[in-house]
C-alpha cells in the first residue's frame, strides 16, 4: 500500500499545540546548529571537503572496501558481506547462535531497523535490548523512530513518564527527565550485565586502517562492546572513509549538524577484538550498489545521517516524522524511498515546497531539493501518480503551449470565480479554498 | 538593448496593480521595455508536480516570445529560476542559451542597476521583508541562514533610502511560506499551517505589511491573511518602491 503522506501529516498538523511542540523542539535543534555552525570559520570549506572526500570514496567504492576488509582481516576481525536485510539478519542469527548468545545489547543503528532485525531476532527467540534512551523508549512502545538522531522527537516527557511506570513500575506522575533518565539506566544497567553479545552501528569506516568509528552521546557502544564477548558492527558499504586523516573533517561537522555540540561525547574507534572476545564486522548492501549507479542519484550516498535536513525542513517539523512511513524520515529520507520501491513512497517526494533549506544545511553537500525535483519527474514519467492528476497536468500542458486556449481558460475561471456562490468554490474539491480565500480576479 | 518585461501568469491576473506599478517605476528610472504579446507561463507548476515532460510545449512556447530579446526581467524571482534552472532540458540553441543567460528577476535587476535612480519614496509603515526561496536558495541573492555566516535579507539595500519605513526582522527570517506551488494545493493543511506560523510570527512582532519579490509567496499568505481577517496586509516591493500608498 501506498505511504499517504497527505492523510498522515494533516492528522499530525491537526493537533495544533503537539505539532506546534514538535516544530518548536526540533527548531531549538536547528538553532543550536546554526550556533554550532557559526563558530567554525570555515564552515563552508569544511562542507565542500566532506563532500569530496565522499564523492572520490564512493567513485572508488570497490577499491576502498577491500582495501577495508584486507585492513580489517590483519587486525583479526571477522568480515561479513550482506547483500540485503535478510542476509545480514541470518548472518547476526548466526553468529549468536554459534555463541548460544540469547539476549543482545544494540546502539546506534539505524541500519538494523532498516533491515528490520529486531522482530528477525525476536522471532528466533533472542531477546534484543536497544540500549539508547530515545530507541529504548520507542522500543518499549513498539512503535518505529520518527527521526533518525532523535528518535523519540514525537514523545512528550509525560508519556515516558506514563510508559516507565507501566513497564517498570516507576513513580507515577514523576515527568522529572533527571529522574526518569536514572530509571532507565538503572533499567539499561541489568540489561548490558545480562547480555552476551553488543551490536552497534557504524558512523565512519577507514579503510586504511580496517578500523571503524561509532560517535554517540552515551556511551552504550562502549558499555556493550566492552562488557560482553561478542561484538558485532553492522555498516552500510557507504559508510566508507579512505583514510584516518579524513575523519576529523568529519567528527567536526557530524555532531555540529546534528545536535549543534562540538563533538560527540564518545568518539569510540573499535579495531581489533578484546583479548578472547570476537569482532564481527557485517557490510551491507541492501540496494546501495544499486543506488550507486543511478545518475542524478547516487550522491544521496554522501549521507552520513545527521538529520540535519529534518530539523530545518519547515514540512517534516510539522508533519512528524511517522508521516513519512519509512525508518529515515523528512528529505533526505524522500530521496531514498523511492529507490526502494517508487510505488509505496511516490506521495514522498511531492511532500517538500523545493525550498532547499536541506541541502543548504547538509554536512556533505547533497543536492536533497534537486534529486526531489528529479523523483517527482521520475514519478511523472513512470505514471505512478493518480489518474486525475495526469489527465489535469496534460491539460494544463496543451493550454500553456497555445497563448489562446490559456487566456481562454483563465477567463472561464475568473467567470466561474465570479458568478459561483462561496460554497460551490470552497467546497472540498478545493484545497486551496479550505485554509485560504481565493486571490480576488481584478483584471475586466 | 533590447528587454523584455515577463509577467507571470498569476500576477497578469490575480495582481495587475503589481505589473502595473513595475512598468511605472521602469518608466520612471529610464529602463526601456517591450510586454511581449502572447505570454502564457514559464511552466513550472506543471514541472515541480512531475509533469516536466508535458511542460516542453509550454518551454517552448516561452523561448519563442522572449529568446529574441538580449534581456528578460520577470516579476518573479521563482519564475526566472525555474528557467535559469530547469530549461536544461530542451534542446539549448542560441535562443535558449541566451534566456538562460539573461533572464533575471526584475527587482534583482534593478537592485543591481538602477538602485541610485530609484524615486525618493516614504512608507510611515511596519514592515517584513519576506524573501522568497528561490530568490534567496536557488538564484543566490542574499545568503541563506543555513550557511554559517551572518546573514541579512538580500533586499535590504533597497528599502534603505525609503523614509519613514520601519524594518521588523521576523524570528525565523528565511524559513518557506509554505506556497511551493502545488504543493499548497496537494498539501494544504501544512501549508496552511507554514503560512499562518509564519504570519503568527510577524503579527507578533507588530509588522503592518509583508514586503516580497515573490509574488506568489504573498497570494498564499495574502489567503490566509483574508480567510482570517488577520491585522496585516502584502505589497510586492516593486509597488513600494514605486510610491504606492498602502
Amino acid at each position: 500500500m501506498a505511504i499517504d503522506f497527505k492523510q498522515k501529516s494533516a492528522s499530525f498538523v491537526e493537533n495544533k499545540d503537539r505539532s506546534a511542540w514538535h516544530d518548536t523542539a526540533l527548531w531549538f535543534v536547528r538553532n543550536k546548529r546554526d550556533i554550532g555552525v557559526m563558530g567554525v570559520e570555515y564552515w563552508e570549506q569544511l562542507r565542500l571537503q566532506a563532500s569530496n572526500i565522499k564523492t572520490h570514496c564512493l567513485s572508488n567504492l570497490d577499491k576502498y572496501l577491500v582495501e577495508f576488509e584486507e585492513n580489517a582481516l590483519k587486525n583479526g576481525a571477522i568480515v561479513h558481506w550482506a547483500k540485503d536485510g535478510d542476509e545480514h539478519n541470518k548472518i547476526v542469527g548466526e553468529i549468536l547462535n554459534k555463541h548460544k548468545v540469547t539476549k543482545i545489547v544494540k546502539s546506534k543503528s539505524m541500519l538494523t531497523e532498516e533491515c528490520e532485525l529486531n522482530p528477525y531476532l525476536e522471532k528466533n527467540g533472542i531477546e534484543v535490548i536497544d540500549t539508547d534512551l530515545g530507541e529504548r523508549i520507542i522500543q518499549l512502545r513498539n512503535e518505529p523512530p520518527s527521526h533518525i538522531v532523535l528518535p523519540a522527537i514525537h514523545i512528550k516527557k509525560e508519556e515516558v513518564s506514563e510508559l516507565f511506570h507501566e513497564k517498570w513500575d516507576t513513580e507515577r506522575g514523576n515527568n522529572d527527565p533527571q529522574y526518569l533518565t536514572y530509571q532507565a539506566r538503572l533499567s539499561l544497567r541489568k540489561d548490558f550485565l545480562t547480555s552476551d553479545a553488543a551490536l552497534t552501528g557504524v558512523n565512519f569506516a577507514v579503510a586504511e586502517t580496517g578500523e571503524i568509528v561509532v560517535c554517540t552521546n552515551e556511551g552504550n557502544a562502549d558499555m556493550g562492546v566492552n562488557i560482553t564477548p561478542v561484538q558485532i558492527h553492522s555498516m552500510g558499504l557507504e559508510k566508507l572513509i579512505p583514510k584516518r586523516s579524513h575523519l576529523g573533517v568529519f567528527t567536526r561537522m557530524l555532531a555540529r549538524s546534528a545536535t549543534g555540540q562540538a563533538i560527540t561525547v564518545y568518539t569510540s574507534h573499535f579495531k581489533k577484538p578484546k583479548p578472547k572476545g570476537e569482532m564481527h564486522i557485517i557490510i551491507v548492501d541492501n540496494g546501495r550498489s544499486e543506488r550507486l549507479k543511478k545518475e542524478g542519484f547516487w550522491t544521496s550516498l554522501k549521507c552520513i545521517r545527521c538529520g540535519a535536513c529534518m530539523n530545518t525542513c519547515p514540512i517534516y517539523r510539522r508533519s512528524g516524522g511517522h508521516s513519512y512511513g519509512y525508518t529515515i524520515p523528512g528529505p533526505i529520507g524522500a530521496i531514498l524511498t523511492p529507490n526502494i520501491n517508487l510505488e509505496k513512497y511516490s506521495d514522498l517526494p511531492f511532500a517538500s515546497t523545493l525550498c532547499g533549506s536541506c541541502s543548504d544545511v547538509c554536512p556533505v553537500k547533497i543536492d536533497i531539493h534537486n534529486q526531489l525535483y528529479k523523483w517527482r519527474q521520475v514519478i511523472g514519467r513512470n505514471n505512478v501518480l493518480p489518474k486525475t492528476k495526469t489527465i489535469a497536468m496534460g491539460m494544463a500542458g496543451k493550454m500553456l503551449e497555445k497563448p489562446g486556449i490559456f487566456k481562454f481558460a483563465f477567463k472561464m475561471g475568473r467567470i466561474a470565480l465570479k458568478i459561483l456562490p462561496d460554497f460551490i468554490v470552497y467546497n472540498r474539491w478545493n484545497n486551496w479554498g479550505k485554509g485560504r480565500k481565493m486571490p480576488e480576479i481584478k483584471k475586466k | 538593448m533590447k528587454i523584455a518585461l515577463s509577467i507571470p501568469c498569476f500576477i497578469e491576473e490575480f495582481y495587475p496593480e503589481v505589473a502595473d506599478s513595475s512598468m511605472e517605476l521602469m518608466r520612471k528610472i529610464g529602463i526601456e521595455f517591450d510586454v511581449p504579446r502572447g505570454q502564457t507561463c514559464c511552466g513550472q507548476p506543471l514541472a515541480n508536480s512531475g509533469y516536466e515532460h508535458k511542460a516542453i510545449g509550454a518551454y517552448h512556447h516561452y523561448v519563442n516570445t522572449f529568446g529574441d530579446f538580449e534581456q528578460t526581467l520577470m516579476i518573479s524571482g521563482s519564475c526566472s529560476y525555474h528557467i535559469k534552472e530547469h530549461y536544461d532540458v530542451i534542446e539549448q540553441t542560441g535562443k535558449v542559451k541566451r534566456l538562460r543567460e539573461n533572464i533575471r528577476d526584475l527587482t534583482e535587476y534593478i537592485m543591481s542597476e538602477y538602485i541610485g535612480k530609484l524615486p525618493k519614496v516614504s512608507y510611515p509603515h511596519k514592515v517584513s521583508l519576506h524573501t522568497g526561496c528561490h530568490s534567496l536558495r536557488g538564484m543566490r541573492f542574499g545568503v541563506s541562514s543555513e550557511l554559517g555566516m551572518p546573514t541579512k535579507s538580500f533586499l535590504i539595500p533597497l528599502v534603505e533610502h525609503i523614509e519613514n519605513i520601519e524594518i521588523i526582522t521576523l524570528d525565523r527570517p528565511d524559513e518557506c511560506c509554505g506556497f511551493g506551488g502545488t504543493f499548497s494545493v496537494y498539501y494544504d493543511e501544512i501549508s496552511v499551517r507554514m503560512g499562518t506560523d509564519k504570519l503568527d510570527d510577524a503579527i507578533n512582532k507588530g509588522v503592518e505589511v509583508l514586503v516580497s519579490n515573490d509574488m506568489s509567496c504573498l497570494m498564499h499568505l495574502d489567503g490566509i491573511i483574508k480567510k482570517r481577517k488577520l491585522p496585516l496586509k502584502v505589497r510586492h516591493i516593486l509597488q513600494v518602491l514605486n510610491g504606492d500608498k498602502l
